[in-house]
């Protein structure tokens, strides 16, 4: 229970977070990316203040044995540069620059029951579980030998 | 034609100042009325550090939502003991729960409600959803996960998939509003 209401209360400041920065406004986060247009620099300063505080508190989780309601840190293991990962990476950069909304953003605007949010979010899970589909398949046709579990996420 | 354009203007400043940031009532021919907000910037991205630090300190946890939503759709066969599968679920959709929470308590305050874009093109929104959804797993991270916690761990696999994603967007953007290369 207490894990429960720690990640609820975790998701709630990160959404308050996206909200006052504008990051929910994709007219805001295309105007970041429009370089080309009237730019508007916002998205920076949102990277700049998350990354600065991220990189303190996860120093202090380096320092700690392990967090306060679990066994340990699941930090990524990872450090590999793989195909995956640009491909992932250019594919969603794609879509974030059609719609100007990643994942955390249209979570939050959900509560908005806007019909363009709630068809991007259906078509986003869609996509997900796609990919799972699609991984599944192809780990099931040929097993790698050895490397039986990759981890999955860096985030 | 102009003088609609510039009432149309003034009354979106209003709603922009009463509203503190971003809401934009009709995001449509909104195209060029975006101004920097640097200090709502910084403190909102701080709040999203903060929530990046509690979240690993108290569970162990990277906030990286792509990662957070695509653990709840992939079925996990790898960890098919119900009870660790279930509690897996439980976090993931507390976290998912309180990003919703946010845009209903936020605007009880004053601050900005969740954005309502136009729905005037609902395919591209589709197709869009498809390639964040698809891509953010297949890259294994999205905005959050690479570009906020990722750059704060100074993960290279997260610089450099920022780094693709923020020049792929970028151009994205170039295209579609700019025709370049079309």
């Amino acid at each position: 229970m207490p894990l429960v209401l720690a990640s609820f209360a975790c998701g709630l400041v990160f959404g308050i977070g996206l909200l006052i920065s504008g990051m929910t406004e994709p007219q805001k986060v295309l105007g970041f990316l429009d370089i080309f247009g009237a730019w508007d620099a916002t998205l920076a300063f949102v990277m700049a203040g998350a990354v600065a505080v991220a990189s303190a508190g996860f120093a202090l989780a380096r320092r700690s044995r392990a967090p306060l309601l679990a066994s340990s840190f699941s930090w990524p293991s990872r450090s590999d540069i793989d195909a995956p990962l640009v491909i992932g990476s250019a594919l969603f950069g794609i879509g974030w620059g059609l719609a100007g909304i990643c994942p955390g953003p249209a979570l939050v605007n959900l509560a908005g029951l806007s019909a363009p949010i709630i068809v991007f979010v259906i078509a986003m899970a869609l996509g997900m579980f796609g990919y799972e589909l699609w991984q599944r398949r192809s780990v099931a046709t040929r097993p790698p030998p050895g490397a039986a579990i990759a981890t999955r996420s860096d985030g | 034609m102009a003088g609609v354009g510039k009432t149309a203007d003034i009354g979106w400043r209003k709603a922009r100042r009463r509203r503190n940031i971003g809401a934009d009532p009709a995001s449509q021919g909104t195209r060029t009325m975006h101004n920097l907000t640097p200090l709502s910037g910084l403190f909102g991205g701080a709040l999203i550090g903060l929530a990046a630090s509690m979240l690993m300190l108290l569970t162990g946890r990277l906030a990286g939502v792509s990662g957070i939503a695509g653990g709840l759709l992939s079925s996990g066969s790898d960890k098919a003991f119900s009870g660790k599968a279930l509690s897996d679920k439980t976090w993931r959709i507390a976290f998912i729960t309180g990003l919703i929470a946010a845009a209903l308590i936020v605007p009880l305050f004053g601050g900005p409600s969740a954005a309502r874009p136009a729905s005037a093109n609902l395919v591209l929104f589709a197709i869009a959803g498809l390639l964040v959804g698809f891509g953010s797993r297949m890259g294994n991270g999205c905005t959050s996960g690479h570009g906020v916690c990722g750059f704060a761990r100074l993960s290279a696999r997260s610089i450099i998939a920022t780094i693709v994603f923020m020049g792929v967007a970028v151009a994205t953007v170039a295209i579609v509003r700019h025709g370049f290369g079309g």
